[in-house]
């Protein structure tokens, strides 16, 4: 499978993606403006609660083309970030407090200056979280020491695996992804991630495999710990539940297969106010692959640059401006509070 | 004009609407229903996985449609759920079949 990008897809166009978004509101007024739903909860204009995380999105490559992926990461995908980029990162981490580094991509393992990145920034005494997709640990020799080098940094580990059933996660990530992921996660548990007392941190991500809003997060997560022990003999410490934003992949997956409008009308009756509250862009800065500076993963591949106010880029980092920005919305962004609320973190409420 | 059939998958959301017509009833049966689908002595998936077999089992398209979702949201997958359909259909063929034994005994009656 080819990302959008390579296709030539409508979609890969960004201001498409966000016409199409637009237009049912156009359209039928049927679903309200997110930002009118903010005003009606007095949080228009949104604004930082104060950043604690920094997510870095070190490249679209990645060695997967998985269906829903909001990045149209995969292997023909070449925007890497440099060492100069990431020397720029750690210089602003410097001189702020921001004590978690979250790194993702793609598979942020692919690029070549992924390690140096991680030993710098753990260097600096902040953690580093790492979004691995788990088949590249099992993908190329060189990578198969990962959960090692992960182990010595005392990096978090946070993992996709949509599902405990090989069906329903190759569905979404591509055939024999379960049996390559189960692989991964003991070795991870191997080096001790996982498992209770090591207090190296393994989490899962569960995301739905189509048109349909996670469950409740604890319920899932019981689930997910039962079974993939019983029938894997594999640990973790917390399921994430995260709902598919109708962006890139997913969005192209919704209109594809007539589930758009049903899926948004999901989103946008399921919105729970005090999850808008608790939207992880009050709480982060997303920085892109060349250093530009962004809301969230999600504005990144919208290419919805952060308020023009603020400095747009990291070499041009300012803590105190950025904390005072007004966070760019649109329709996207009820996937964020829809139910029991979305982030990387899984449920916001 | 919407073609008209007696099953129209936009009436599923309006439900709630039953209310209007019958609010205190209306208003008693949802809350028992919302009390009867929370997690207690069985999980929410359990209980949606029963409900999608019951759903089949009275033949409801709507129950079908609703609970499809539900027990996706609730992590269950194609396996359980066909297993669930199954444990319906079991149940309703063994009713028509178990009620032979009515017959059977009937015929011997009748029988030299
Ligand atoms: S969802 Fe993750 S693993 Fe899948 S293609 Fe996108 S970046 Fe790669
Ligand atoms: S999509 Fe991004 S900007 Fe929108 S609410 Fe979610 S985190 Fe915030």
């Amino acid at each position: 499978m080819k990302s959008l990008h390579a296709q030539h897809h409508p979609l890969a166009d960004t201001g498409y993606q966000l016409t199409v978004l637009t237009q049912a509101e156009v359209e039928g007024a049927h679903q309200p403006l997110f930002a009118t739903r903010l005003r009606e909860a007095g949080l228009l204009p949104l604004r930082p609660t104060g950043i604690t995380v920094m997510q870095v999105n070190v490249g679209k490559m990645c060695n997967q083309t998985c269906r829903h992926c909001h990045v149209d990461a995969g292997p023909d995908r070449t925007e890497i970030m440099t060492r100069a980029t990431m020397q720029q990162c750690l210089d602003a981490l410097r001189q702020t407090p921001i004590e978690v580094v979250d790194l993702t991509g793609g598979a942020p393992e692919m690029n070549p200056d992924f390690r140096w990145f991680v030993e710098q920034i753990s260097a600096l005494g902040r953690e580093v979280i790492v979004r691995c997709n788990l088949t590249i640990i099992v993908a190329n020799p060189k990578y198969y020491d990962l959960p090692e080098f992960f182990a010595r940094h005392r990096v978090r580990v946070v993992s996709s695996l949509p599902h405990f059933s090989a069906v329903r996660t190759d569905a979404q990530r591509g055939e024999g992804v379960f049996g390559r992921s189960i692989k991964a996660l003991r070795m991870l548990n191997e080096a001790g991630y996982g498992v209770e007392g090591t207090g190296l941190s393994l989490d899962l991500v569960y995301n739905p495999s189509g048109a349909f809003l996670p469950g409740n997060q604890a319920a899932l997560e019981r689930e997910f710990k039962q079974r993939l022990v019983r029938e894997h003999g594999v640990v973790f410490n917390s399921l994430l539940t995260i709902t598919n934003l109708p962006i890139s992949r997913f969005l192209e997956y919704l209109l594809d297969s007539g589930n758009y409008e049903s899926y948004l009308d999901k989103l946008v009756q399921a919105y729970n106010p005090v999850a808008a509250a608790n939207v992880m862009c009050r709480s982060t800065l997303s920085i892109g692959w060349d250093g530009q500076l962004y809301d969230c993963d999600f504005n990144q591949q919208l290419d919805l640059l952060v308020d023009g106010r603020a400095p747009q880029h990291i070499r041009d980092f300012d803590l105190a401006a950025l904390n005072e920005r007004s966070i760019v919305v649109n329709q996207h962004c009820y996937g964020c509070t829809a139910g029991a609320g979305s982030s990387c973190g899984g449920a916001t409420t | 004009m919407e073609k008209a059939t007696y099953y129209n998958p936009a009436d599923l959301a309006k439900f709630g609407n039953i209310t209007e017509w019958q609010p205190e009833m209306g208003r008693k049966f949802f809350d028992y229903y919302g009390e009867v689908f929370k997690d207690g002595a069985l999980t929410e998936r359990e209980k949606s996985l029963i409900a999608l077999a019951v759903a089949h089992a009275v033949q409801c398209p709507y129950c079908i449609d609703a609970y499809t979702t539900d027990s996706l949201q609730k992590g269950a997958d194609e396996a359980q759920m066909m297993e669930a359909v199954h444990v319906a259909a079991a149940i309703k063929g063994g009713a028509a079949l178990v009620h032979s034994v009515q017959m059977m005994n009937k015929a011997k009656e009748l029988s030299m």
